[in-house]
């Protein structure tokens, strides 16, 4: 499948700024995931109904807080601007953020089911042969929980990718800076390019039927353990 | 070895395990019917399991005082622990699994590598995926990994179950022996009299969380 150069930068520009917000959800991610699969505290039910948000509201109601959060004179983005001299709102990290936040119950939900999946016995059983506690996360707990993170990491990927009303908020459909694959389809479509369209529009689907699949895939293996 | 257990309480749906006893015998049985708080007792000695009361020592070092709110950190005991069920790494190899809690005692000739798998017969199995072991060879790992991290007191929790009659001869003689080459001190559970018999010289009978004699297992069991 050919594409145009721009295409091409943008299709780039979509799974770069993905990857990175996964990679940045990531431990803060595993970091909610496990006191919520294994602990209780009070609390809970709060973090809990907070994290599922992004997932059940408007992704443009969502959108709109973060445009708040983060623009200038947003109590985040205030504080970014006056001390770091760094702008989030209409820039490639808002693109960043969006996909970040949206996609983020989607990996901490994953994970929560990989953490729940380890058997605690396995863990109590490496205590006894002298394990620390980080010992235990990183040799028992993580490895065993793996599938499940693995699957939620692959699924806030691609939840990322899909990203369109919280995205064009918050950073806008700025060609060449903030333009992503979702946003170029919706354009195209606005301009009757319709051949740019449905060559995107391919194109995401088959990187969300390959996420999707791989993550099923590593769900049900993680649940057979 | 001299475990001293004081006023130990845990209640359970049933009953409440309450127990006050010195053991110091380096083969003890807990003998006693299924449900009897053998598991219990044992998951509290290793400090997997909080009792309501008690005060625990082993060997003069405090590893329980509900009346101080102590507890000593389970990695701290130094308890091998062979749980019932199948207690091996899944995502590891034999070898890795039995090297996990291994000190490397370069010159204790007596619990190094090749002498504690020498002695269970599991040399042949070093390379093999955990998830194919059969029953018998996933309890003789799971002794060797416990034995490596050399311990001061072995938990072996009915490691027997589910092994027809010819292998849990040759695993039980294997237990028979298994103090007199190491040193371990053992504290077998079981519901079987002829292990008690075969393997220790004093067996403790517990019903419903009581203990209800203790002597010679082949006076009180034969």
């Amino acid at each position: 499948m050919l594409l145009a150069p721009g295409e091409w930068q943008i299709v780039r520009f979509t799974l770069a700024a993905c990857a990175l917000s996964t990679v940045l959800i990531l431990p803060v991610g595993l970091a909610i995931a496990w006191p919520l699969a294994r602990h209780r505290w009070p609390g809970k039910l709060l973090v809990e109904t907070l994290v599922t948000l992004p997932l059940v509201l408007p992704p443009v109601a969502t959108g709109l807080l973060l445009l708040k959060f983060f623009g200038r004179r947003g109590p985040l983005g205030n504080f970014l601007h006056q001390q770091l001299g760094i702008d989030i709102v209409f820039t490639w990290r808002a693109v960043v953020v969006a996909a970040a936040v949206m996609s983020f119950p989607l990996l901490v939900r994953s994970a929560r089911v990989g953490f729940q999946s380890v058997n605690q016995r396995l863990e109590q059983i490496a205590r006894t042969l002298g394990a620390s506690n980080a010992r235990v996360f990183f040799t028992v707990t993580l490895p065993l929980a793996s599938r499940g993170i693995v699957a939620g990491i692959v699924l806030a990927f691609a939840r990322a990718v899909g990203e369109f009303g919280a995205t064009i908020l918050v950073a806008g459909n700025i060609p060449r800076k903030t333009t992503t694959l979702s946003l170029e389809i919706f354009e195209s479509v606005q301009l009757g390019h319709d051949a740019t369209a449905y060559r995107l529009l391919l194109l995401c689907i088959v990187i969300a039927f390959g996420a999707v699949w791989l993550s099923e895939v590593l769900m049900k293996r993680s649940q057979l353990r | 070895m001299k475990l001293e257990i004081r006023q130990l309480v845990l209640p359970l749906e049933q009953f409440a395990i309450e127990l006050d006893v010195d053991l110091d015998n380096a083969r003890t049985a807990i003998f006693g019917p299924s449900g009897s708080g053998k598991t219990s007792l044992l998951e509290i000695i290793a400090g997997l399991r909080r009792p309501q009361t008690a005060e625990i020592r082993l060997d003069g070092q405090l590893f329980e005082s509900t009346a101080q709110s102590y507890s000593l950190p389970i990695r701290s005991r130094r308890i091998g622990y062979v749980p019932q069920d199948d207690s091996l790494f899944p995502h590891f190899s034999v070898r890795r699994n039995l090297l996990y809690g291994s000190k490397g005692h370069a010159n204790d000739r007596v619990l190094s590598f090749d002498h504690i798998t020498e002695f269970l017969e599991i040399g042949s199995l070093l390379h093999r995926d955990v998830r194919s072991l059969s029953r018998g060879e996933n309890q003789r790992v799971a002794v060797g990994r416990a034995l490596l991290s050399a311990p001061r007191l072995l938990l072996l929790d009915e490691p027997l179950t589910g092994l027809d009659a010819k292998l849990k001869q040759t695993i039980l003689s294997k237990l028979q022996s298994l103090h007199g080459e190491f040193g371990t001190p053992i504290l077998y559970v079981t519901h079987d009299p002829a292990e008690a018999i075969q393997i220790c010289d004093e067996v403790v009978m517990i019903e419903s969380g009581r203990i209800i004699r203790r002597g010679d297992p082949r006076k009180l069991l034969a």
